[in-house]
């Protein structure tokens, strides 16, 4: 019973909402409304109980465990309780923006700006034409990483046409490949979920 | 052989002490590099400029924090110059995941000033977080007033002028995703594809790459990429008069410059260094 029910669920619902798409009878429309507006949009609540549940189990063992960078554990816990409290108490207002400009949104820009000295430093180590395949996708990139910035269109005038040639024809190419390649693999793993052939998500097995 | 050795097994600190260096002089003594204007650039800013103040509403998505901020807040500001100069209306939604409604007030902050005439619930509404990431794009297909119920203020929008014209994607003109990530592609399968709704793009220049096949096939009307493309919105607005404040994407773009420069030349050395070394280690 504590697989039949959600592989039933899965099935019924999956073929509801399929089946739904092609039908524009108003009943089918409200049932299709009912499950955007409030079902769907319910369940998804559920997502931020297991996000808090997996947080809470993580870095409550890894104190417990003293395992290695623990203090920055309880710096975690103690940053989630505060802005979750910010928010509630202040109903987002001054101490929750204060909270918001002045410590969260400086760490998080400082975080991701650090990649520009660990991609220079990775450039100069590891961006190496060891073979064909390498050669072409370094000096392309080189190409695009100069032409994508107006000391591009300084060096040489035709430099950004080139760029933009690149990016509308070789790589629209492989990218496309890419996005039917990656589409036709969801609607075969969304078709096996709805008949019960992948069972992964129920856990186990 | 010895030089080249010393110089690959540099310490990286030195790079990054480099970048820095490369970062810093441009910012604080500008070169005034000319910034040339893509045509994804001016397909979006054409596809706004074209929207009518009586009509239909532009959509305005801040699908990112503030990680990715230095990139994507410039394209907000400017795109919400460009509406609040024209008089388009406008609705700013703070993005599918939370951090996005903070990156509206900072954008807000920055413009509001400007426009003193602009009105809140008449010419602009601002839509805060509702869970539900592709779930919340359908439901605004169907009714904005059904998926929010509030502004992020929390004033009921039944109060707001502006949402009782437009409640879904047949009120609005464009909608012009923010984001480093792929949300740009669940708007359009989701907005586009089955309401109709146009789509306009603006992203990190590392995710610029990806969106080409849906501007071919006009999925997207648009796309700015980068600190360039936030760079090639002000110019556009600045040529057609409108207010552009600190032009915050064009002050960086000498700075992006040099550092794109310097990998270049890190490259080219890091390479000559792997040649020689590997001639000699052969040699004997």
């Amino acid at each position: 019973m504590r697989r039949t029910f959600p592989l039933a669920l899965a099935f019924a619902f999956g073929f509801a909402l399929i089946i739904q798409y092609f039908i524009p009878h108003p009943l089918s429309q409200k049932f299709y409304r009912i499950m955007v507006q409030q079902w769907l949009i319910i369940i998804s609540i559920f997502f931020y109980i297991f996000a808090w549940r997996s947080f809470g189990i993580y870095h409550i063992n890894k104190v417990k465990r003293k395992k290695e960078g623990w203090w920055a554990s309880i710096v975690a816990i103690f940053g989630v309780f505060l802005m979750a409290g910010a928010g509630f108490l202040s109903n987002r207002g001054f101490f929750f923006d204060q909270m918001y400009n002045y410590v969260f949104a400086p760490l998080q820009a400082t975080m991701f700006s650090l990649l520009a000295f660990f991609i220079a430093s990775a450039a100069f180590r590891a961006f190496r034409a060891r073979n064909l395949e390498a050669s072409l996708l370094l000096i392309t990139a080189t190409i695009v990483m100069i032409g994508r910035v107006p000391i591009g269109a300084y060096i040489w005038k035709g430099m950004p046409k080139l760029v933009e040639w690149i990016l509308m024809y070789p790589n629209m190419a492989a990218q496309r490949g890419i996005l039917i390649g990656v589409g036709l693999g969801m609607i075969a793993t969304s078709l096996k979920i709805i008949l019960g052939i992948e069972r992964s998500y129920l856990g186990g097995d | 052989m010895n030089f080249w050795k010393r110089l690959i097994r540099i310490d990286r600190r030195w790079i990054f002490l480099l970048v820095w260096i490369a970062v810093t002089i441009p910012l604080l003594k500008p070169i005034g590099l000319p910034v040339n204007v893509t045509p994804p650039a001016k397909n979006l800013y054409n596809f706004v400029d074209k929207q009518k103040p009586a009509d239909k509403a532009v959509l305005l998505i801040f699908d990112f924090d503030p990680s990715t901020m230095p990139e994507l807040l410039p394209m907000g500001v400017a795109i919400m110059r460009h509406c609040f100069a024209k008089k388009i209306p406008i609705i700013l939604y703070g993005g599918l995941y939370a951090p996005g409604a903070g990156m509206v007030e900072m954008a807000l902050r920055e413009v509001k000033s400007d426009f003193p005439d602009i009105k809140y619930g008449r010419d602009y509404v601002f839509l805060g977080y509702v869970p539900g990431i592709s779930l919340v794009i359908l439901s605004i297909g169907e009714s904005i007033k059904g998926t929010f119920r509030n502004d992020y203020y929390g004033n009921s929008l039944d109060t707001l002028p502006l949402i009782s014209k437009v409640d879904n994607y047949d009120g609005i003109g464009v909608a012009i995703d923010l984001s480093g990530s792929s949300l740009p592609q669940l708007w359009a399968s989701y907005a586009y594809q089955r309401y109709g709704c146009r789509i306009g793009v603006g992203t990190t220049a590392v995710s610029a790459a990806q969106y080409y096949p849906w501007l071919q096939t006009g999925q997207f009307v648009g796309m700015l990429g980068g600190l360039k493309g936030a760079a090639e919105y002000e110019k556009l607005i600045n040529m057609n008069k409108i207010p552009t404040g600190r032009m915050a994407a064009t002050i960086g773009m000498d700075a992006q410059s040099i550092v794109h420069l310097l990998i270049v030349v890190f490259i080219i050395l890091g390479n000559i260094g792997y040649f020689v070394i590997r001639k000699a280690e052969r040699k004997g």
